[in-house]
């Protein structure tokens, strides 16, 4: 056996899509068994027992699924209560949600019944990004196939009347924050929306609205059925379950796999990636949870869980347990200066420490990437970085400062050899301050 | 954020086709009757799927459509990077993912490619044929480096790949989307480790279950509530 996780206890069983994605292949690998059962239980029962499961949000920030649907209000009023998908994924490093939405798209479905039905709502809307164009066709086809079998539907066979409602955008990163998601799913630039109101009080169209990343939703069906206790067997304490990891990089091997979570990132990369290119000892750094999150070194890949709380203690992140490998022969200043460019071309430009801070720090970056910069620019942008974070609405600003305050915490040096390299390569170097007078 | 502007040359008028207008109003239908906005997104793409790119009598066109101000939909079409504000290649339009995890496998050469034999990035090519970009992550990391051309994603691309995949465009040929080194999807190179057990396919899973932690008052199969 390869890895920690035996075949009989993953969920995404075709993820590669080496099986029937249709509703039949979906039905004998167990996707809508004994649907009817788990809603006939009720909305506390199942809102209850996907607390008990541990489930975290794996969209990135890991907060308690269950715990998210408990903020609904308990009664519907005057406006409709929405479940609203986010399958934007667009984090760079992520492509998780792609498998499932082209291999296993019932079991998402599912999941949007379950958890729709838990919080009171008839309709949901899940957004693709626009870029997935066969993934957004496959499941047109897959709700369509749904609908016919009255699985969804006004008058199904569940017994609560539920619409499946296929949205998408149109390349922008920043629609994967839920609020300018929303903003997006309502016709209009995304732009994220000031919080509070959170979207439990006021979200689409000013109505109730709960926004869960797409592995989330579709990992709940399976979740009851095996039970709580199943899911929460995985992985260390307050990091439970199982979890799709996607390894890209500098691996022999990359590829998307469902682990137990909390396995040794030696032991993921090596089971199922064939081994960093050029063995072990060539590992450089890795990014380990999408571009967001500060990178960390070889050293301290190790030892390591692959979970929140163990990554969280590294100032690192789990993220969307996006495993970007680097090894030495990576220029790393060159791989984060492509992340900030990244950040400056999605900024939405509402916050100004963000539309002007990740040009700027891209500007600086590819300075850096040369050795055209002053060593004490270092410490300029370390000061700009944490200007930007923690001062916009959104989480985009801090997404661009971190990657650069990786950088700098562990590779520091790099940078400033960069630079000598540069100066002695110039001759008369006569530095900035001077060539400034 | 980029700096996207619409055409200095626009075409006179604009006309939705009937299989485009019949496609609009399925959209259309999935929102709320007073939310007809929602379908802006997809209605622009429709749109650019039948010229080609989004024109400024077309963006007229999708506002009276809809029931919105001009400029809410010139916002929109201006604020999302796949609305192409220009002609674009008649073959082929090549967005190679530069983004890091495909940077770290070779995008760079990739868009060399792309640079010989088509020209300079986001211009047309002289033939009228082909437009490349360099895009953001698309989405498809453990399948880089990468490219989408025209709506599907060709993947594990090496750049001799693409240039033949350039040649069979110009050629009117559609190449096969999907991975280019032998891989069927995102499984590790040269075949899954994992889901092998035949147990998982053989319907045992579709077999009636009990849940796991049932309230016992209710038995399966009594009416739903919320």
């Amino acid at each position: 056996m390869v890895g920690i996780l035996e075949d009989k206890d993953r969920i995404f069983t075709n993820l590669y899509g080496f099986h029937d994605w249709g509703l039949e292949g979906a039905k004998q690998r167990g996707a809508w068994n004994s649907t009817k059962d788990i809603l006939s239980y009720g909305a506390e029962w199942i809102i209850t027992n996907v607390k008990n499961s541990g489930l975290r949000g794996r969209g990135g920030a890991g907060f308690s699924t269950g715990l998210k649907w408990s903020f609904m209000p308990k009664e519907v009023k005057d406006r409709p209560h929405y479940l609203v998908v986010n399958a934007d994924e667009s984090e760079p490093g992520t492509c998780k949600d792609r498998e499932i939405m082209r291999h296993d798209p019932h079991l998402l479905i599912e999941g949007c019944l379950i958890a729709s039905f838990s919080m009171q709502a008839h309709a949901c809307y899940i957004y693709l990004r626009g870029e997935y164009v066969l993934e957004r066709e496959r499941m047109e086809a897959a709700v369509k196939q749904a609908y016919e079998a009255k699985l969804i539907g006004k008058n199904n066979v569940h017994g609560w009347d539920f619409d499946v409602y296929i949205h998408h955008g149109a390349g922008a990163y920043i629609c994967g924050e839920e609020t300018a998601l929303l903003e997006s799913l309502e016709g209009k630039k995304g732009q994220p929306r000031l919080k509070p109101p959170f979207p439990a009080g006021s979200g689409l169209y000013g109505c109730p609205t709960t926004v869960n990343n797409v592995e989330s939703i579709a990992v709940v069906g399976t979740i009851l059925r095996r039970g709580a206790a199943w899911f929460a067997s995985f992985g260390a304490p307050n990091n439970a379950g199982t979890k799709l990891f996607c390894v890209s990089g500098h691996v022999n091997k990359p590829c998307n796999v469902e682990e137990a979570m909390s396995v040794p990132f030696r032991q993921l990369i090596e089971d199922h990636c064939g081994g960093i290119r050029g063995g072990w000892g060539n590992l450089k750094a890795v990014i380990p949870g999408g571009s967001s999150v500060p990178m960390i070194t070889a050293e301290q890949c190790e030892n390591l869980p692959m979970d929140f709380d163990s990554l969280r203690n590294l100032k690192s992140g789990l993220g969307t347990a996006a495993v970007i490998v680097m090894d030495k022969s990576t220029d790393l200043i060159r791989a984060i200066a492509r992340l900030s460019y990244f950040y400056k071309h999605e900024s939405c430009g509402q916050c100004t420490p963000c539309r002007e801070g990740t040009g700027w720090m891209w500007r600086v970056m590819e300075r850096m990437v040369k050795g055209d910069a002053d060593p004490s620019e270092i410490d300029t942008l370390l000061e700009v970085t944490t200007q930007v974070e923690g001062h916009t609405i959104c989480a985009l600003g801090d997404a661009a400062a971190w990657p650069i305050q990786g950088l700098i915490r562990h590779f520091r040096h790099e940078i400033e050899d960069r630079i000598t390299l540069y100066r002695s390569s110039k001759g008369n170097f006569a530095g900035h301050t001077i060539a400034a007078e | 954020m980029a700096v996207r502007r619409l055409a200095k040359e626009q075409p006179a008028s604009f006309t939705f086709s009937a299989e485009t207008l019949e496609k609009a109003n399925w959209w259309i239908a999935k929102y709320p009757e007073s939310r007809r906005q929602s379908a802006v997104i997809p209605i622009l793409w429709l749109v650019q799927k039948q010229e080609g790119w989004v024109s400024e009598p077309a963006i007229t066109a999708i506002a009276k459509l809809l029931g919105m101000p001009q400029i809410r939909v010139f916002e929109v079409a201006t604020f999302y990077t796949m609305f192409m504000l220009e002609p674009v290649g008649s073959a082929a339009l090549i967005q190679v993912c530069g983004t890091t995890p495909c940077m770290l496998r070779g995008s760079d050469a990739l868009m060399k490619v792309c640079k010989e034999k088509i020209g300079p990035k986001d211009k047309l090519s002289k033939d009228g044929k082909f437009t490349w970009q360099e895009v953001e992550c698309l989405g498809a990391c453990c399948n880089a480096p990468m490219a989408q051309i025209n709506d599907y994603f060709y993947e594990d691309l090496t750049p001799e790949n693409l240039a033949q995949i350039i040649d069979d465009f110009a050629a009117g040929k559609s190449p096969k989307a999907g991975p280019y080194n032998g891989r069927h999807t995102s499984e590790p190179l040269g075949g899954a480790q994992t889901l092998l057990d035949p147990k998982l396919y053989d319907g045992s899973a579709a077999k009636a279950v009990k849940i796991p932690n049932a309230p016992e008052a209710t038995s399966p199969g009594t009416e739903v509530k919320a």
